[in-house]
């Protein structure tokens, strides 16, 4: 290559306008942070909260294809055909492909990652509301770092949303872990909070490390760091098996890291229950969209041709997952280490979705199969919100609320709230009427429609042990008297907010056609 | 036939009373509360009524057909509709509302509006899976059925309220996961359609029959419930309110022995025809064994609730008998154990609710403070033995006279629960009722008041017009179970 030809190309911008506006607005915040002197950091809170608004309405608008998507949902099909190229042509709106690469394939914008997006943007703004008040209740917390964090966390999120190239995902999972050990340790007078961030942060090294090692192998079997390059020469059978067969272990062991998932699971029930709870409440939601779509990245886009060794590895880590999960939920009486191994098992049977596309080479239910996931992962991150939104909610100062039996007699002290948490725990069981019912449906519905007979009886055999000890919060907030009767303290905005929430999560059990296709749409145009 | 929607206000209705019930909030509106139950069961009985009056008896067609997509993706309809078989249930849980909000009007004085709630809620997703054609709606309503009991059993429940309420939403979603499946594997196999008649018709080979069959039996043999999985039942019962024993006596047990007929006999006619040895042994069992425990049980509920499982085992025994006479005769029995076990359950309650005990040594003479409760009593024992005259006698002596054609020795071990019955029954009768009064609390009873007195009247209107005249109920149920014996007559294996 001569020096005339190694031009530099300026990387099309477009596609990331959300990630810069974002990564800008938190250095923005962390200057203003300097200059203002306020104990409750409102500003902070209300910028951030801008911040992930304002990066919301970039992803629709620089995206035609979400804007058409969007517009076909709320207005039907006839008003995106003739509203969609008026938007297009007034903001000025690329119409690329469906598929839209940058910094020379390192980078994906299409509908999956666009969605997975706007779900993320909305589950941080839930977690920074239900956070707030806890926050303010605790000097040690009260600073505006757990803004900036969240933020670079959520910035974290969004590169390995979109990564399509090993490096990328890297530096994605990176930004993201290196945020949360951070906020794990935020309340650094805390002996259990500074153990479970010392735990997060060897452990999470470890599987850095073990990723990094998958991602070397990979390379040294394809010659590429690019996913879609990757894909392309495996398909070709350009790649050394030996060499690819050690990395597509250490990679999936990597990304079961970052899923929980057992074996790999270790640090959940640790940190979930060490770091504050407002954190706790960010680690339990929204990396699992993040996660998933490393899944997808990876593993589907990326290493689709030896999708049967990475399935029977998924399949084993699946299967163990809901086993520990939910026998290991049963012993616990802190609901946030209970919901800790709840998390385990759903991000198991979440996996059964992963591992039943492409059965004996023929990839027709692939679809069916990741999009069942993908629902499950979306409708879980919603559930976990508002769980431990609700510990939240019924924490004040000097109070944590965490216990299973702090929960006691809640419906003497909130019929209400004491609704929307049996919402939530029946969801998390998945019984009908609401939204985990059909989020635990459609992944059944894909393992069983794929042959996996014994797969589904299994995954109903372990729901059912699950099913025991939701049912025990239910009966402490119904069966038990009162522990004590404090009101609740929590501001409004949380209430309304945690009140949507529960309704969400019954609306879409019993309206739950659109988020399915939605999924399923998303992932077809992006595949 | 109205061009109303009947099957959805059934459904409807009650939910929303439910709701509406719920939103007057805490005990200080619970006057109010309880008026608005009884006039949303009322107007949920009442929109039941045309489903009676506008059935066509010629046709063993689904009627009232309601069909919507809800969940397109997934090809899942809101598809309703009743035949001879479903009909009488949906009013039967409707009156049952009724009588229900009645017994738990003065004795539930601890939020009473989310009792009530729980109550139409309740009844509106019973409704909804007698009245479902389409396998996961059926499914949806018969798990989401699971939590307003499991609630009602926890929270208003005797001592040991909590083991009851565990094992009885345990045992029960045990029995539904494996149904899910199976739904789930029919859907796959049908090419996509959850739609229950388009399975009637769908051919299985012999080994999937067997396994749905037997996926079908563990949920509706829970439900039932069937010897040897029956054990959540006396719990459940014991611990329950009032209330909620008639509701589970009368409707949930019905659930099972309905799921037979609309699920396992037409689906996997052929495995029924093989396996019918093993039902009918299982039937014979909860008849016999179980009507020998119930003699010796010393809690008047735990007997009760023994009682009806050995009724109920009538009601298996006659769909697996493959005849018109021994179906027929189960349908009348399953709708008369509703009238006759929620009395039983009722009265039990009537004098627990003034002596807090269960215990039959804790009465005796009890006619002597109660003589008007006494005589209603009496004629439920007499009803639960299967008196002629009663609809208990109706039910069982047609599956009898079905079994002597199926089988002489069948027919003779179900005919000794008319010796069994009579005696657990009338036993129980005689040391609660008659004699000397046996303690203070017996002497200070005092009569029932003009509320449970047409609590009583209207189930025993049911129980003994039942008896007297089953043409009403029988020609409903003709031309639709002449069908389903066709249907299942008929192999499904290519």
């Amino acid at each position: 290559m001569t020096l005339a030809e190694m031009q530099f190309v300026p990387p099309d911008l477009y596609p990331v306008s959300a990630e810069i506006f974002l990564l800008s607005m938190a250095c923005l915040i962390l200057i203003v942070d300097l200059f203002v002197r306020d104990k409750k950091n409102t500003l902070s809170f209300v910028l951030t909260q801008l911040t992930l608004m304002g990066a919301a309405l970039v992803t629709v608008f620089t995206s035609a294809r979400l804007l058409s998507l969007l517009i076909a949902v709320v207005l039907g099909p006839e008003a995106a055909t003739d509203l969609t190229p008026r938007f297009v042509e007034a903001l000025g709106i690329p119409v690329g492909d469906e598929i839209t690469y940058t910094f020379s394939k390192m980078y994906v914008d299409d509908l999956m990652g666009d969605l997975l997006k706007l779900m993320l943007y909305l589950t941080v703004m839930l977690v920074l509301f239900y956070s707030r008040a806890y926050l303010l209740d605790r000097a040690q917390m009260a600073k505006s770092e757990y803004y900036t964090l969240t933020l670079f966390a959520t910035l974290g999120m969004m590169v390995m949303i979109s990564a399509n190239n090993l490096v990328t995902v890297y530096i994605g999972i990176e930004l993201l872990s290196l945020s949360l050990y951070a906020l794990v340790a935020l309340n650094r007078d805390s002996i259990s909070a500074t153990e479970a961030a010392m735990k997060y942060f060897v452990l999470g090294a470890l599987a850095s490390g073990l990723l990094l090692y998958g991602m070397s192998m990979i390379y040294g079997a394809t010659g590429s760091l690019e996913i879609s390059a990757i894909a392309e020469r495996l398909f070709n059978g350009q790649a050394n098996k030996t060499i690819l067969g050690f990395g597509v272990v250490f990679l999936v062991s990597g990304i079961a890291f970052k899923l929980g998932v057992v074996p790999f699971h270790m640090w959940i029930p640790d940190v979930y229950h060490g770091a504050p709870t407002p954190v706790t409440l960010f680690i339990a939601s929204a990396p699992k969209l993040a996660a998933f779509a490393i899944v997808i990245r990876v593993l589907v886009n990326g290493l689709i041709v030896v999708s049967q060794d990475w399935q029977a590895m998924l399949l084993i880590l699946a299967v163990l997952s809901m086993a520990v999960g939910n026998f290991a939920a049963i012993a616990q009486t802190n609901l946030k280490r209970m919901l800790a191994y709840s998390a385990i098992s759903h991000m198991g049977f979440m996996l059964l979705g992963m591992v039943t596309g492409v059965v004996g080479g023929d990839a027709r239910y692939a679809l069916n199969a990741y999009s069942s996931s993908m629902f499950y992962v979306i409708t879980y991150v919603l559930t976990s919100a508002g769980t431990f939104g609700m510990i939240l909610l019924l924490s004040r100062s000097g109070f944590e609320s965490d216990e299973i039996s702090d929960f006691a007699g809640l419906n003497k002290r909130s019929p209400w709230f004491a609704a929307v948490m049996m919402m939530m725990m029946f969801s998390m069981a998945g019984v009908p009427f609401f939204v985990g019912f059909f989020a635990k449906f459609s992944v059944l519905q894909a393992v069983v429609a794929a042959g996996y007979l014994w797969l589904a009886i299994a995954a109903v055999f372990f729901s059912l042990v699950g099913a025991y000890y939701y049912l025990r919060v239910v009966k402490v907030m119904y069966f038990d008297p009162p522990a004590n009767k404090a009101p609740i303290a929590a501001p409004m905005n949380a209430r309304i907010l945690m009140s949507a929430n529960g309704l969400a999560v019954a609306l879409l059990g019993i309206f739950p056609q659109t988020l399915m296709s939605l999924c399923a749409f998303s992932l077809l145009r992006s595949l | 036939m109205s061009g109303l929607p009947l099957l959805s206000l059934a459904i409807w209705v009650p939910i929303i009373a439910g709701f509406v019930v719920l939103a007057t909030g805490s005990d200080r509106n619970s006057p109010l509360a309880r008026m608005l139950a009884l006039l949303g069961a009322i107007f949920g009985l009442l929109v039941t009524l045309p489903l009676y009056t506008g059935f066509d008896m010629a046709t063993p067609a689904m009627q009232f057909v309601e069909l919507s997509p809800w969940i397109p993706r997934f090809n899942i309809n809101y598809h309703l509709g009743v035949d001879g078989i479903s009909m009488f249930f949906v009013m039967l849980n409707s009156f049952i509302t009724v009588i229900v909000v009645l017994a738990g009007w003065k004795v539930i004085d601890n939020k009473v509006a989310q009792y009530n709630a729980a109550f139409l809620i309740m009844s509106g997703l019973l409704n909804g899976i007698f009245a479902a054609l389409d396998g996961m709606l059926f499914y949806i309503f018969f798990e989401a059925s699971l939590i307003p009991l499991y609630l009602i059993i926890g929270v208003w429940g005797g001592p040991n309220r909590v083991y009851a309420a565990f094992k009885f939403f345990l045992f029960t979603l045990m029995g539904s996961l494996l149904f899910l499946i199976s739904l789930i594997y029919l859907f796959v196999q049908s090419g996509g359609s959850f739609s229950i008649l388009d399975w009637h018709q769908l051919p299985l080979a012999m080994v999937p029959q067997m396994w749905i069959f037997l996926a079908f039996l563990v949920a509706f043999a829970v439900k039932v419930p069937m010897w040897p999985v029956h054990t959540w039942l006396p719990d459940a019962h014991v611990e329950a309110p009032t209330g909620g024993s008639i509701v589970l006596a009368a409707i949930a047990l019905k659930l099972g022995a309905y799921g037979f007929l609309r699920f396992s006999l037409p689906i996997a006619p052929d495995a029924s025809h093989e396996l019918s040895g093993l039902i009918v042994g299982l039937s014979l069992i909860a008849i016999v064994y179980i009507g020998l425990v119930a003699l010796v049980q010393e809690d008047m509920k735990k007997l009760v609730a023994y009682s009806s499982i050995a009724h109920m085992g009538f009601v298996t025994l006659g769909f697996f008998m493959f005849s018109a006479l021994g179906l027929e005769g189960a349908l009348v029995q399953m709708i008369s154990h509703g009238f006759i076990a929620g009395a039983m359950f009722y009265c039990i309650g009537v004098m627990y609710d003034r002596v807090h005990s269960r215990q039959i040594v804790d009465y005796g003479g009890v006619v002597n403070t109660m003589p008007k409760f006494a005589a209603f009593f009496m004629l439920f024992a007499m009803a639960n033995a299967g008196l002629p005259a009663t609809s208990g006698f109706v039910g069982e002596f047609m599956v009898i006279l079905a079994a002597v054609k199926f089988n002489f020795w069948v027919a003779f071990a179900a005919a000794s629960t008319m010796i069994v019955g009579a005696a657990y029954t009338l036993w129980m009768y005689k040391r609660v009722v008659f004699g000397a009064v046996a303690n203070h609390h017996v002497a200070e009873l005092t009569d029932i008041s003009a509320r449970e007195f047409l609590v009583l009247t209207l189930l025993a209107t049911g129980a003994l017009g039942m008896g007297l005249y089953p043409q009403p109920f029988t020609e409903v149920m003709h031309s639709s179970v002449n069908e389903l014996l066709r249907h299942i007559a008929v192999s499904k294996i290519l």
